[in-house]
């Protein structure tokens, strides 16, 4: 059986972690492929309701990446999404969701090694995990039988 | 000329939707007086065959209150849909899925097996259990099927208007009726009968847009609470951020934190995703491992999150597979 490929969504703030993926590219730094970039301005800006809606939509991992404490350009934007996290993954649990598949990580624009090391190792625990397969939890009611239906007369 | 003709429904809902419509008082005799009330298992005579019979369309207005569960409900529901021309789902479980919704933390089995055999009050040595079909010496009975999860009525069926509350407050309720018999009809997919800002806009405490919250509390746990002044930047979980106004702040002026039954504000799609993000942001904090401990003091961010809606919530119901 081929051996199955995470999709991951990646929420990068554009002017730390953005640019360190930019790097491990142009250094051609090797790493998995499973990610889709989305280019945000701050981790500040990833609001819970997208990591709901990545899962929603088939992923099988989140990846949150900004600016190391203290150097966001929006001063509090990283400490803002370090907050929310815990109570995102708590969030996740309940719903059935391993908590795992959600992972927050600082990675400046110079460490294009590092985005590349933490792709992979997400990539390989994502891996792990398996599918998460949302779209059956969102099936529309069973169609009804005719002779099922309960009729008061 | 006959009158527009009005039905109103229950389906998987808690009978207090119908209650706030008799609380209207003396406007329900206004609305008697301009309408032919058709069907309203609740209050009056009338049976499914009755409504079968009737033509297509024929009902000009349909107050559908409660989720849907099972199979029966999705049956009327649809069956209410091709007989009226404005459907209104009136209340917060049909809206959401409401307070029945929060079923779908489980699935049936887990469901049967906790009403029927695990409650503590419950004495079934025989292990009945409720049967779709069941034969006896008379003939066979019928129930409907109970479904996994429980949906909004939007997922069943299309909905022309939306009434948030658990349940309605009375004048919004008044007010979205006189709005159906002026004609005069808002456009197709609005939320009536509620405003369109944030329980926190309507609300009398004082709110500084601080970070001071080192722990969350219960309210029943809590003896110093300050009554003017916001009970989430006090550590009380309060879905007034996330939530929409048009209640006029009622839980909040009663020192009770909103709940969060006028469901998402506008322009929120996923009003406990918004609540979560609201709670982050009162938490005093920058160390990982302190924000850990401030969260944890938080059991039930699900509960709190999506207490009236689960069914329209991003991810719906927990997971049931692997
Ligand atoms: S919205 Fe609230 S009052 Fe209305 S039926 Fe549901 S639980 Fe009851
Ligand atoms: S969070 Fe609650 S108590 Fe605070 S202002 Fe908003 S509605 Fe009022
Ligand atoms: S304060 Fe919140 S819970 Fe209370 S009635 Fe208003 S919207 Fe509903
Ligand atoms: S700008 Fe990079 S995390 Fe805020």
């Amino acid at each position: 059986m081929a051996q199955f490929e995470p999709r991951i969504v990646a929420f990068l703030c554009r002017w730390c972690s953005y640019t360190g993926a930019d790097l491990a590219g142009t250094s051609r730094l090797k790493y998995p492929p499973n990610v889709l970039p989305i280019r945000v301005m701050c981790s500040g800006r990833v609001d819970p309701t997208f990591v709901v809606n990545a899962f929603r939509k088939g992923a099988d991992g989140v990846l949150i990446c900004g600016c190391h404490p203290g150097d966001c350009h929006y001063n509090e934007g990283n400490y803002n999404m370090m907050r929310r996290f815990p109570l995102v993954r708590k969030l996740l649990a309940q719903f059935g969701v391993e908590p795992e598949r959600v992972r927050l990580e600082w990675v400046s624009a110079s460490e294009g090694d590092r985005y590349a090391e933490v792709v992979a190792e997400f990539t390989d625990e994502i891996r792990k995990l398996g599918p998460l397969e949302w779209a059956p939890m969102m099936a529309p009611p069973p169609v009804q039988t005719a002779e099922s239906v309960v009729t008061a007369k | 000329m006959s009158k527009p003709k009005l039905a109103l429904y229950w389906a998987a809902s808690c009978g207090g939707c119908e209650i706030s419509v008799l609380e209207v008082n003396e406007a329900i005799l206004d609305v008697a007086d301009f309408f032919d009330i058709v069907f309203w298992p609740v209050g009056l005579d009338f049976k499914y065959h009755h409504v079968e019979a009737m033509a297509d369309g024929e009902v000009l207005l349909c107050m559908f209150n409660g989720a849907i569960r099972n199979e029966e409900q999705q049956h009327i529901a649809k069956l209410l849909r091709r007989k009226c021309q404005v459907m209104v789902a009136h209340g917060a479980c049909a809206c959401w899925g409401g307070i029945p919704a929060l079923g779908n933390v489980a699935n049936r089995e887990e469901i049967f097996d906790r009403a029927y055999f695990t409650a503590p009050s419950v004495d079934n040595a025989e292990k009945t259990l409720p049967q779709t079909s069941t034969r006896v010496a008379e003939g066979e009975l019928k129930l409907p099927v109970f479904f996994d999860t429980v949906y909004a009525l939007d997922q069943v069926v299309p909905v022309e208007y939306y009434m948030p509350g658990c349940p309605p407050v009375v004048d919004q309720t008044v007010a979205v009726v006189q709005t159906v018999m002026s004609g005069d009809l808002p456009p197709a997919g609005s939320v009536v009968g509620a405003g369109s800002k944030t329980v926190c806009e309507e609300c009398p405490r004082e709110k500084h847009d601080e970070k001071k919250v080192k722990r969350f509390r219960r309210l029943h746990l809590c003896d110093d609470l300050d009554p003017t002044k916001c009970l989430l930047e006090q550590g009380v979980v309060c879905a007034g951020p996330a939530t929409r106004s048009g209640c006029g702040g009622k839980c909040v002026s009663v020192n009770m934190p909103c709940r969060g039954c006028y469901g998402p504000a506008a322009g929120v799609t996923d009003q406990g995703t918004k609540l979560i993000a609201a709670l982050a942001a009162v938490i005093d904090s920058t160390d990982p491992d302190e924000v850990q401990q401030i969260v944890d003091t938080i059991d039930d961010p699900l509960g709190y999150a999506y207490r009236f809606g689960m069914s329209s919530s991003s991810l719906r119901r927990v997971r049931t597979h692997g």
